[in-house]
């Protein structure tokens, strides 16, 4: 019988808290559409979301080996995705909501819920990457510089979903609507500044979320209108993933995405 | 020979060796042809190979530096070394017009070229992209069947002139 591997602890600098944001940002979104493999309602959807996860993985790949040399204590980009504790993960609250399995407590699950999601993170990244393109941090910046890339590929690709299904029939209309009216009250904290924000912006290591809040709205309202859908009306609540206190949902996904490396403690194939 | 010349022999024959190692997944090009060879340097330990990724994601990335390192070893150039450099970014625009030729040839509509100067035009939605031309009949009469494809830098289309399916190596 294995030991089973202990949980890693970071020093947790504003730099290094920055860039897990959105390593852990892309992981997570990727490890959701990743449950679609072998499920998607068409084979070409099927391809096109592990496509899209697979770009995923490999920003988030570069970016938390690139956080491990930040935070200074030698850790590889295997061991930060798979030995951290949920509270040290530090994504959107938006990803790790259930994306194609519902339940009674977490209702969604349809195909319009995958759609609407990945239009919201995809402008959102790419909003993102494309400051971060001219961030201070040379690795940073070339992260960024391919990444942008391929969010404009899968904003193209989700947006033209986002307008087929909204600018459908009633059902998928309806459907969509639905979706945005889940997804809405978690895009609050994709623009909530804090200290490590702040900190960002005043190195030039990336920009501070509010920054990215005009982009992200012009681009998605001209979807959603062009898909006859209204913007929802923003609420009160603030989700709080990129603190380290997620939904009930993150200690599911961190299960499944490592439990074989727990189990079998640095275990390769 | 001077020892200079030594080493740019050397340098012309890593990157002679290197036409011959196909990319994994479109094995019609080359490496070179592909444009993810960003450079060839002699160091003291050895030559030192530079690639550049195509995708963040792309799975043929380990695949590419072992057969990079092999060709160069096989050639007797050996020890090799291979590294990644992420920036500037890959481009399509960096395939080879011999890269393209072959792709055509091939059954892959080639890229634009022009993926640069696109891209900061680039919409948000694409309901209609513009016609590919067909690589079999020339036709620019197609449709897009799948926005990607069997690989992460290929969507399919289908030709309306003749009806065959054929694949678009995206420009990016």
């Amino acid at each position: 019988m294995n030991a089973v591997a202990g949980s890693i602890r970071l020093n947790l600098t504003p730099p290094v808290r920055y860039v897990l944001r959105i390593a852990d940002t892309c992981l997570i979104h990727a490890q959701r559409l990743a449950e679609w493999c072998g499920h998607g309602p068409v084979l070409e959807e099927d391809i096109a979301l592990t496509n899209m996860a697979l770009d995923l993985v490999g920003q988030a790949r570069a970016l938390l080996a690139h956080a491990g040399r930040l935070e200074g204590q030698g850790f590889d980009e295997d061991q930060l995705a798979f030995l951290r504790d949920e509270r040290q993960f530090f994504n959107l609250t938006l990803v790790e909501q259930p994306m194609r399995r519902s339940s009674a407590h977490a209702p969604g699950g349809d195909f319009a819920d995958t759609v609407l999601r990945n239009f919201l993170l995809a402008t959102w990244l790419k909003a993102l990457w494309t400051r971060l393109a001219a961030s201070s941090d040379s690795d940073l910046a070339a992260i960024a510089g391919k990444a942008v890339k391929e969010a404009r590929y899968h904003q193209q690709h989700v947006g033209d979903w986002v307008v087929r299904l909204g600018d459908g029939t009633d059902e998928s209309a309806a459907r969509l609507r639905a979706a945005l009216e889940r997804a809405w009250p978690y895009t609050h904290e994709m623009f909530k500044r804090d200290a490590v924000d702040v900190a960002a912006e005043a190195a030039g290591l990336g920009p501070a979320r509010d920054a990215l809040n005009d982009a992200w709205q012009t681009e998605v309202a001209a979807v959603l209108a062009e898909a006859q859908l209204a913007v929802p009306a923003d609420t009160p609540f603030t989700s709080t993933g990129t603190l380290g206190r997620h939904s009930e949902h993150m200690g599911f996904i961190l299960a499944e995405m490592q439990s074989l490396q727990r189990q079998y403690p640095g275990g390769r194939w | 020979m001077t020892a200079a010349a030594v080493v740019a022999n050397r340098i012309d024959a890593a990157w002679s060796a290197l036409d011959g190692v196909p990319d994994p997944e479109v094995p019609v090009l080359s490496v070179r042809d592909l444009g993810i060879v960003r450079d060839v340097l002699e160091h003291a330990d050895g030559i030192e190979v530079v690639l550049t990724p195509t995708y963040s994601g792309c799975p043929a990335t380990e695949v590419i530096a072992d057969s990079v390192r092999q060709a160069l070893v096989d050639a007797g150039l050996g020890p090799v070394t291979v590294s990644h450099r992420w920036a500037p970014a890959w481009t399509t625009d960096w395939i080879s017009a011999e890269g393209r030729r072959k792709l055509q040839a091939y059954g892959i509509a080639p890229p634009s070229g022009t993926a640069a100067a696109a891209a900061g035009a680039a919409g948000t939605i694409r309901i209609r992209p513009l016609g590919v031309a067909c690589p079999r009949c020339g036709s620019d009469q197609t449709e897009r069947l799948s926005a990607f494809g069997s690989t992460a830098c290929k969507a399919l289309y289908r030709c309306l002139a003749c009806r065959e399916p054929f694949e678009y190596f995206k420009p990016i």
